[in-house]
């Protein structure tokens, strides 16, 4: 059977996703058999690769770069899974989103500073005017809400979408 | 003697009296309809639309809480349309306010939580309002954050009905609306306020909350406050 091309990604999140993807325990043997994994923190690949299975999103979309890397891998992919309450509802990174982000960066890295008080441009993307969800910017095919989702739900999700099935998780998850 | 009358839910003959709601004669036959405003003993409003039923004949959905059984009524509590309008009613409780409820005190334990899990809310597709609220922390004892209300308004009705304080009240209309204390007056300054933390109690959410109490560690007790109304003959 071919392997199912899986990718992992980490946008404005706090990687606490990522981390319950590794506590499904012995069920990540049954990944390992069954998917390449071709994007994610730990694979090297620097572009993300084309022609993507399913796709694994944890996190917002908060920045400049967030937004152009999504765009990229909606292209690229297949399914694409919202992973947790950051990509599903803009969760805590959505909590800057009632202040303009010039104040924000004012306030942390001006007034909230000792020293060295400058708001830092190089190297790092610009903040979007407000975190968002997902599928407020493309289309999103599952949703599996949680801060972090439970690894069973993880577990089950993963086990239903590399056997080819959408996973119904009605009742499964909550928020929070 | 209010008079005996039969209605049916969901293709079920059930007997009624004359001035239950649908939501009574429901939950008395054991039949489950989603609410969130509603509270046992105390006057229902028809706030959340949570409850909406259909009733044949009616060309509209009617919220189960507040309408009144008629002889010969049928009602039907599930089908694909009610799920969808139930579902959209959700959705728009949190789109309205700010809810995180990985960081807040209700998480776990919470009735909007809950229900959105049961009725299967796992994303919300219309955007996020993201609304700059505040947070009264000037009372003693409790806090109300507005972030979290989904104005229900259980706490002015047990307020007014149970305590007897009418403290709090609703101010302006639809998305605008807010909770207020005594006619707009930060919590801690009301003169009318016993401190018997039952609005606290019966908030389905993380809106209401007592002081000292961190992520997840604020469990409602509604039930003590509802047994105290009906033992005062409240609203049957
Ligand atoms: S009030 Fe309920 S739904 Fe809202 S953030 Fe708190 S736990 Fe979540
Ligand atoms: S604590 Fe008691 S008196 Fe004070 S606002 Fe709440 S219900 Fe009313
Ligand atoms: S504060 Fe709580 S009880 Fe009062 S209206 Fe808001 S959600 Fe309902
Ligand atoms: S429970 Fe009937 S409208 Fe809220």
């Amino acid at each position: 059977m071919k392997k199912t091309r899986l990718a992992t990604v980490w946008l404005d999140g706090c990687a606490g996703c990522h981390m319950s993807i590794l506590d499904i325990d012995e069920a990540i043997l049954n990944v390992a058999a069954r998917a390449d994994v071709v994007y994610g923190p730990l694979v090297d690949a620097q572009e993300f690769p084309k022609a993507v299975d399913v796709t694994i999103i944890e996190g917002a979309i908060s920045s400049q770069e967030d937004l152009e890397k999504v765009h990229a891998i909606r292209k690229r992919s297949k399914l694409i899974v919202s992973l947790g309450d950051c990509a599903v509802t803009a969760n805590v990174p959505g909590m800057r989103n009632n202040i303009p982000p010039r104040k924000l960066l004012e306030r942390i890295y001006i007034e909230g500073a000792q020293e060295n008080k400058v708001i830092p441009s190089e190297g790092v993307p610009a903040l979007l005017r407000q975190a968002v969800p997902v599928h407020q910017v493309v289309k999103v095919d599952l949703h599996v809400p949680g801060c972090p989702p439970p690894a069973s739900a993880i577990a089950f999700v993963l086990g239903e979408l590399l056997e080819g099935r959408v996973p119904n998780l009605t009742a499964k998850v909550k928020f929070g | 003697m209010p008079e005996k009358i039969s209605i049916r839910i969901d293709g079920e003959y059930v007997a009624a009296q004359e001035g239950q709601t649908i939501l009574e004669v429901a939950r008395a036959s054991g039949k489950y309809i989603p609410t969130l405003c509603w509270l046992e003993s105390i006057t229902p409003v028809g706030a959340c639309r949570l409850c909406i039923v259909e009733v044949s004949g009616v060309n509209r959905l009617l919220p189960a809480c507040t309408t009144p059984v008629q002889d010969g009524m049928s009602v039907t509590t599930h089908s694909e349309k009610l799920a969808a309008y139930r579902r959209i009613a959700l959705e728009f409780l949190f789109t309205e306010r700010n809810h995180q409820c990985a960081v807040c005190v209700s998480n776990n334990h919470c009735e909007l939580q809950a229900m959105a899990q049961r009725l299967g809310v796992n994303s919300v597709r219309y955007a996020y309002t993201f609304p700059k609220l505040p947070v009264d922390v000037s009372h003693e004892r409790f806090v109300l954050d507005h972030n979290r209300c989904i104005l229900c308004t259980r706490c002015v009705r047990v307020c007014a009905e149970v305590e007897g304080a009418h403290v709090w009240d609703l101010s302006s209309r639809g998305i605008r609306s807010m909770v207020i204390c005594d006619m707009s007056k930060p919590w801690g300054e009301s003169r009318n306020c016993t401190n018997c933390g039952k609005c606290v109690q019966v908030c389905p959410t993380g809106a209401l909350a007592e002081k000292g109490f961190a992520v997840e560690e604020m469990v409602k007790r509604d039930a003590k406050v509802t047994r105290l109304a009906s033992r005062r003959g409240g609203h049957q």
